[in-house]
């Protein structure tokens, strides 16, 4: 069964190529640009996996994710924060949000790859 | 470069360090040997390579090996191996143990490998009551000691096989780099060493990490060094290779259960399955 990633960020850039890592690595990719946009599409197909950015318009990581959490049970993605923002204060802020993984921007495919594989995401 | 010079080169790097060049991927030669041509005020790795073949250099001769030795390297590499050896090896041997443990990481590079282990070692820690660890880290490139003693990572390297968590845990942010935390690089002490040199002044070694390495070595090399390290090892000690190498045509070694390139020197300590 093909998995799916929803990359979320609001660099149509970031998106792009992410969205290609990941893709490579067997995921059918979906796009948001913000969190009220991804948490729309989780609504109508949890993914299996989410690539995060932090800062957003409408709705910041950060925000979507605790949302995201606060759904009624169901399937929970693997959540992985992918943002500039990389002081330990802010990265523990994220995780305690409920993240599983984050990635400090710049990345390259290694990393993707690498914490996708922690968070048992990647095939 | 022209054939005899990739010849010269090859020769080089194998007689000091047993490591074999593919003498035709000129693209890396250019890469690896470009920045000591720079440093060392040549027009090029050509008029690099003639330089030492007429002055006979040592120290750039050795310069030359430590940069064509391939270095790359990132924390918990296959992460089973790290599993297999804190889960299942670290409790057993600190159960037999009265004396400390001693476990090598003895090609290193960049020293990723060695923290990994320290970092295996401090996750187990509730669990090997007050057994005794030692850590060792050595590599034949003197700069890859020089980076693993400064255990500095760029932000690249830091999240390449690194859980955050064990990042935010063991590493503290240095400006855009991510340092080892005091208490994690004092667990580790740090040495050239040249694998195809006398190990036995090492002493015995109850664990020894040697992982994608020895493919790398011309045929008597390996052996040498493989043999070395059987006479390293205690009887119930373990040998780590990496997941694609094999030491099974050396007599005394057995493969363990389970895990690929993981070796004992009894058949009857084999590690379980898991």
């Amino acid at each position: 069964m093909i998995r799916t990633c929803l990359v979320v960020d609001d660099s149509r850039v970031i998106r792009k190529v992410a969205g290609r890592i990941i893709e490579d690595m067997g995921y059918e990719v979906a796009e948001a640009g913000d969190g009220m946009e991804a948490l729309a599409w989780c609504r109508a197909a949890m993914p299996d996996a989410i690539l995060l950015d932090w800062n957003m318009p409408v709705m910041n990581g950060i925000e979507f994710l605790k949302a995201l959490r606060a759904e009624p049970e169901g399937k929970t993605p693997n959540v992985v924060f992918c943002s500039v923002e990389n002081d330990p204060a802010r990265i523990a802020e994220a995780l305690d949000a409920g993240a599983d993984e984050y990635i400090m921007k710049p990345f390259d495919g290694e990393i993707i790859l690498s914490k996708l594989s922690m968070v048992g995401a990647a095939r | 470069m022209t054939p005899d010079d990739a010849e010269a080169l090859k020769m080089m790097v194998q007689s000091r360090s047993g490591v074999l060049v593919n003498a035709d991927n000129t693209y890396q030669i250019e890469s690896r040997l470009g920045p000591i041509a720079r440093r060392e005020g040549k027009a090029s790795v050509d008029e690099l390579i003639a330089a030492i073949r007429s002055n006979r250099d040592e120290r750039l001769m050795w310069a030359v090996t430590e940069a064509m030795v391939n270095t790359e390297s990132w924390f918990f590499r296959d992460s089973e191996p790290f599993d297999r050896l804190r889960k299942d090896i670290l409790p057993r041997l600190a159960a037999a143990r009265s004396r400390p443990i001693r476990i090598w990481s003895a090609s290193c590079a960049g020293g990723q490998e060695a923290y990994s282990l320290a970092m295996a070692v401090a996750e187990e820690r509730p669990s090997l009551g007050d057994a005794r660890i030692e850590l060792f880290g050595s590599d034949i490139s003197e700069a890859c000691i020089h980076k693993a003693q400064s255990g500095l990572y760029n932000p690249f390297e830091a999240q390449r096989g690194l859980p955050i968590r064990m990042l935010l845990r063991y590493f503290e942010k240095q400006d855009e780099m991510w340092k080892a935390r005091s208490d994690l690089a004092g667990a580790l002490r740090w040495r050239r060493i040249n694998l195809l040199s006398d190990l036995t002044p090492l002493g015995t070694m109850d664990v020894i990490f040697c992982r994608n390495t020895v493919n790398a070595f011309d045929r008597s090399s390996r052996r040498r060094v493989l043999e070395q390290f059987r006479g390293l090892l205690v009887e119930d000690g373990y040998l780590f290779l990496g997941l694609d190498e094999g030491a099974d045509d050396i007599e005394g070694f057995y493969p363990a259960a389970g895990l690929p390139g993981v070796y004992t020197r009894t058949p009857d300590r084999q590690v379980e399955a898991a």
